[in-house]
């Protein structure tokens, strides 16, 4: 075993057999099975671990759990580096590597330190004040601002570990497994309830780990003996699920938290491995018992390596058998520092005195420490400290007789460490999150948990309980009661008598009197905010507490305040003359402590990140070396390059012999409806802006619909296949919202018809096949069909066979060629889409995809809703009047496209771009101008929805939305770009074929 | 993540449910007569009150019915659910 110099002889609950090996900034240390990183270097003597936020002060460990807020250290290397970790919370294993953050080149020498010397030019709200104008030039300063006051770096990898979640229900979720917890728990259990325990150490016990219980007896024995038998009747009960190294981060609506469980960061890890667990817990009753956090004390210079809180002192000496230091100085306003001072000087350490704030020292805990031969300066305060990177000394004074100043001779007293008590806040952060209301307790100073809002209870140190016996009892009650709120009444237990010595009462002391002017004082140790910048924010005006916290950043760090935003407030109450209660809390905001972004995400990554939605056909376009694009899930083939083709080559080669041959596109995609009732013709009436109620069966016709304040929403061909079915297309990436908006009407609107509406999109591939040889190509494979344009008319609907598979066939277009949409269902899909590909080969058939397809349809000038159309363009700025059937009645938006707002004549109108050089094509989004000035701001009269190149024409085209656009047709507008000015002609937008001659050919 | 006790289906949580906005809107009927103010407040203006709303939902995740919700928007509980054509229930003690 090779020497921890500050390791206790015994006690405490590590596994003194097992050694395990660290390293800390480079350095090997040894410590023990059950430390943390922070109890393993105290261990060995180390108490310097990191430097503060803006001054770059030498920073030591300062408590021993989540409160922790300087000991914040770099974890591991590459993709498996964790920052912010606290070394209090960390538990040790083998080949551990951390190291400091937030100093350059090393710990012990920081270049930055030279902050600290010029503090007084670094005052609240500095960076505020010095850099933010001119604005721009704050981006300048950011990143050596980031630089030099940054904390942990990120990992420079991904992710190696694992992440998952899992949801669960319980009639009673305890948070925290201190005595109230474990009572609670043990209660509720024993009535035969469902109950989740959980706690965020490694051990569950809360603070009985840290109890020695010389001076407190729990039935018969000692308080480990309690926990003992507790643990044990806790882990033989089936309906009781424990969960250590669990943290509940979050209290949401009805009783909804969430945990994070952490499964695997105690161990040194491989790739793959299961690292965290995220809980979603619903409960039907919640029991808080999440304990209380001491509260540093505001004095000079406090922040030195070495000063820690009593508490922590006291659960490094007790349950990981380590002596904060061989000389200690404990400070405080109450009685519970007595306890670790005793615990202290029976373990060997030093303890040169308590010094007390508080005239009257009389109870029990004094009684005992004076009994132990400890000193207790009562009346005294600490005025000062000494040491760089560790205390080595304090001045003590006497407090005069208001208690505001200090009196007398200054006495120094030797040290290596300081344990101060400034009081406990209860955990009320989860109570405060379930929006609970916090009252104010003057006698305590603490807020403590006022009303429930949810079906939750505190019970314990979080309810502001100090004493053991009321833990206990209070948790039996509480773990009792919630079980028989949920219909649970079985064997009823008692809380344990407990014998312990009585505690006196504690004194509010929000700031230690000194007697040097300018002192700093430090409330938030992590984001260096000391009581003057609290008192220069006062004075600055801001006089919220909500202001006062994001101008000094008090209480903003990874450790969100935990031990100094009581004494935060209270020090801006003081400024203000005002009561603590009336200043009020910040809000109290989820996580707790902070959550990694791998467990949130859980398994959502990679593959499973979205769900991907393929066509039947989906394995020939991969085959063909298909580029795809993503439209909502969907992955549709973009286009099919050959060779050494660029997307322009091929794209301009797919849309000619859409036009001059034939085309084959795969439109699975589409949204399909299918339709049915005796009132589904009056429905489509209604929802359409075109009349329905004449369609014949067989027949297709194309319809707009708009949201009710006449704005377009979607758009396809709809098809009757009987006297009461219809079969609705809606665009790809509308085809869920659009089923919702139907039913919404139906359900909510129009109750009284009779409709029925089943999506049923996935159960059809649809392969559409276009161009002049399209009819000779389904021939081919459809001898049974008629195909005669006569017969087989532009807009109507056939059924049959194609290439043996039967086969609903809409001849329509999307083009302006001659069109075929074969449907078929979706397990044929390939099968029929093999059969064109090979029937089509001696035409010379030439897949396309959906940059072809824009092209193609742009070219005749088609829109695209969600492209020309984006939610505030109605079918009249569209130029389709023809489309509106004003006689039929009312239909959805129709009253909407008569308010002033939509017949204004500047409304932006769909026309046609044509650039003076033909070769340039737009960017889609491009703003228009009439008049170009020689920067911005111009008056933008519109913007370009779609561009391309069109082969076809052999120029570029674009569709925009312009002001008053079909008045301006010929005119010549300008699209300013960073670089140049393009010049562009209005036109009709509709480019190719405008008389529709070739559709019927 | 709040509770939301679907009419059919029982309580489940938030997720599964799309909210509606304010219930009990009229679409006005002979929609040509009224003026543009009057449509411009059916379309448009809702209340934002803080206490009682009662709001539309829809279990878009579940069985895709709509019904309505009387919510507290102080408190976010639920205090009662009613279907379509229902009207709105009393709350005892509580005025809209």
């Amino acid at each position: 075993m090779r020497r921890q110099r500050f390791r206790l002889p015994d006690g405490g609950r590590v596994d003194r057999a097992a050694e395990v090996a660290f390293s800390f900034n480079g350095r090997r240390y040894f410590g023990h099975k059950g430390d943390t990183l922070a109890s393993a270097l105290l261990a060995n003597g180390v108490h310097l671990v990191g430097r503060s936020f803006k001054y770059h002060r030498p920073r030591g460990i300062f408590g021993s759990g989540s409160e922790e807020p300087n000991a914040l250290v770099q974890l591991g290397a590459g993709p498996r580096t964790d920052p912010n970790m606290r070394a209090t919370t960390v538990e040790l294993f083998e080949g551990l590597r951390a190291t400091s953050q937030n100093c350059w080149p090393s710990l012990r020498f920081d270049l930055r330190g030279i902050n600290d010397r010029f503090s007084a030019l670094l005052p609240a709200g500095f960076y505020y004040k010095t850099f933010m104008r001119p604005a721009r030039l704050w981006m300048f300063y950011e990143k050596h601002i980031r630089k030099a006051a940054g904390l942990g770096r990120a990992p420079d990898g991904c992710d190696p570990d694992r992440y998952e979640q899992t949801h669960a229900h319980c009639d009673v979720l305890v948070i925290g497994a201190g005595p109230a917890g474990l009572a609670a728990a043990q209660a509720a259990g024993a009535a035969g309830a469902r109950v989740i325990l959980a706690d965020e150490q490694a051990e569950l016990g809360g603070s009985l780990l840290s109890e020695p219980g010389r001076h407190i007896q729990v039935g018969d024995g000692t308080p480990a003996d309690w926990l003992g038998a507790t643990l044990a009747g806790l882990a033989g009960m089936d309906e009781v699920t424990l969960l250590p190294r669990t943290t509940a981060f979050g209290y949401y609506a009805d009783n909804f938290v969430g945990l994070l469980e952490r499964v695997g960061d105690h161990l040194p890890g491989d790739d793959g491995m299961l690292r965290q667990r995220l809980w979603k817990v619903r409960a039907k009753q919640v029991i808080l018992a999440t304990g209380a956090i001491e509260r540093s004390l505001v004095f000079a210079e406090n922040d030195r390596p070495g000063i820690m809180l009593a508490g922590a002192a006291r659960t490094y000496v007790n349950r990981y058998g380590v002596a904060p230091g061989s000389r200690t100085v404990v400070f405080t306003n109450n009685d519970s520092a007595y306890a670790a001072a005793l615990d202290m000087a029976a373990a060997g350490v030093g303890v040169e005195a308590v010094v007390d704030l508080r005239n009257q020292v009389e109870g029990d805990w004094p009684r005992l420490a004076r009994e132990a031969g400890i000193p207790v300066m009562q009346g005294h305060t600490i005025t000062g400290t000494r040491g760089r990177h560790r205390v080595s000394a304090v001045s003590v004074m006497r407090l005069n007789d208001a208690g505001d100043g200090v009196a007398g001779d200054v006495r120094q007293l030797k040290c290596d460490s300081v344990a101060m008590s400034g009081g406990w806040s209860p955990a009320v952060h989860l109570f405060s999150q379930a929006r609970g209301a916090l009252t104010f307790d003057e006698q305590e100073g603490t807020f403590r948990p006022g009303e429930a809002m949810q079906a939750v209870r505190s019970v314990g140190a979080c309810d502001d309980a100090a004493r053991l016996a009321d833990c206990l009892s209070a948790g039996v009650e509480a773990g009792r009661s919630a079980a028989l709120d949920v219909g649970c009444d079985g064997a009823q237990i008692a809380a344990p008598a407990v014998g312990e010595p009585a505690l006196g009462p504690m004194q509010p002391a929000w700031r230690a009197p000194s007697d040097r002017k300018g002192v700093r004082m430090f409330v938030d140790f992590q984001n260096d905010v000391t009581a003057k910048d609290l008192d220069l924010a006062v004075r600055e005006g801001y006089h919220s507490i909500e202001h006062v916290k994001r101008y000094t950043t008090t209480g903003m760090g990874t450790d969100q305040g935990k031990t100094g935003n009581v004494n935060a407030l209270a020090i801006v109450a003081q400024q203000l003359g005002a009561e603590i209660p009336a200043v009020g809390v910040t809000t109290f905001r989820a996580p707790y402590t902070p959550v990694t972004f791998g467990a949130i995400t859980g398994s959502h990554v990679r593959g499973l990140f979205d769900p991907v939605r393929r066509t039947p056909m989906h394995d020939w376009h991969v085959e063909q070396g298909a580029k795809f694009e993503d439209v909502g899930q969907w992955k549709r083939a973009w286009y099919y390059p050959r060779g050494e083709e660029t997307m322009r080559q091929a794209v301009d080669r797919e849309v000619k012999a859409a036009r001059d041959g034939v085309g084959i596109l795969d439109y699975s995609t589409l949204g399909k409806i299918d339709i049915r009732g005796p009132d589904a013709a009056e429905f489509l009436n209604r929802v359409y802006t075109n009349g329905w109620k004449k369609l014949g069966v067989g027949r297709c016709r194309y319809g707009v619909m708009l949201r009710d304040d006449g704005m377009v929403m979607d758009d396809g061909v709809t098809t009757r296949l009987g006297e009461n079915h219809f079969l609705m297309t809606t665009t790809t990436g509308n085809a869920a919202s659009v089923l919702s908006w139907l039913e919404e009407w139906l359900q909510t609107e129009w109750p009284d018809l009779k409709v029925y509406c089943t999506s049923v999109t996935e159960q059809y591939a649809t392969v559409s096949i276009c161009g002049p040889k399209a009819r000779d190509l389904l021939a081919g494979l459809a001898p049974d069909m008629t195909l005669d344009p006569q017969n087989f008319r532009h807009m109507s609907m056939q059924e049959g066979t194609v290439a043996g598979i039967a086969a609903r066939v809409l001849r329509v277009s999307f083009t302006g060629e001659v069109g075929f949409e074969i449907n078929v269902p979706s397990r044929y899909g390939r099968a029929l889409w093999d059969a064109l590909i090979a029937e089509g080969e001696l035409h010379g058939i030439t897949p396309y995809g959906t940059e072809a397809m824009h092209v193609l349809r742009a070219e005749k000038g088609f829109f695209i809703a969600g492209q020309e159309s984006d939610g505030t363009v109605t079918p009249l700025d569209l130029g389709m009047d023809w489309i509106v059937n004003w006689t039929k009645g009312d239909f959805i938006g129709r009253r909407s496209l008569s308010r002033s707002d939509t017949v204004r004549d500047d409304r932006k109108q769909l026309v046609g771009l044509f650039t003076s050089d033909p070769e340039t094509v737009l960017d889609e989004g491009t703003q228009i101008v009439a008049t170009v000035k020689d920067k911005p701001p111009m008056d933008m009269i519109g913007h370009v929805t779609s561009s391309y190149y069109s082969p076809n024409l052999g120029r570029s085209i674009a569709m925009a939305m312009i002001q008053g656009g079909r008045g301006r047709k010929g005119e010549t507008l300008y699209a300013p770009m960073p670089d140049k000015v393009i010049e562009v002609t209005v036109t009709d937008p509709i480019f190719f074929d405008p008389d529709g001659q070739r559709l019927n050919g | 993540m709040l509770l939301i006790p679907c009419p059919w289906c029982g309580e489940r949580d938030v997720h599964e449910f799309h909210c509606g906005g304010e219930a009990h809107i009229t679409r006005p009927a002979g929609a040509d007569t009224i003026d543009d103010a009057a449509w411009a407040d059916y379309l448009f203006m809702r209340q934002n009150p803080k206490g009682l709303y009662y709001e539309r939902w829809n279990h878009a995740h579940g069985c895709r019915k709509w019904f309505h919700v009387v919510r507290d928007t102080v408190s976010d509980q639920i205090l009662a659910v009613y279907q379509m054509d229902e009207a709105p229930p009393d709350i005892p003690g509580r005025s809209s």
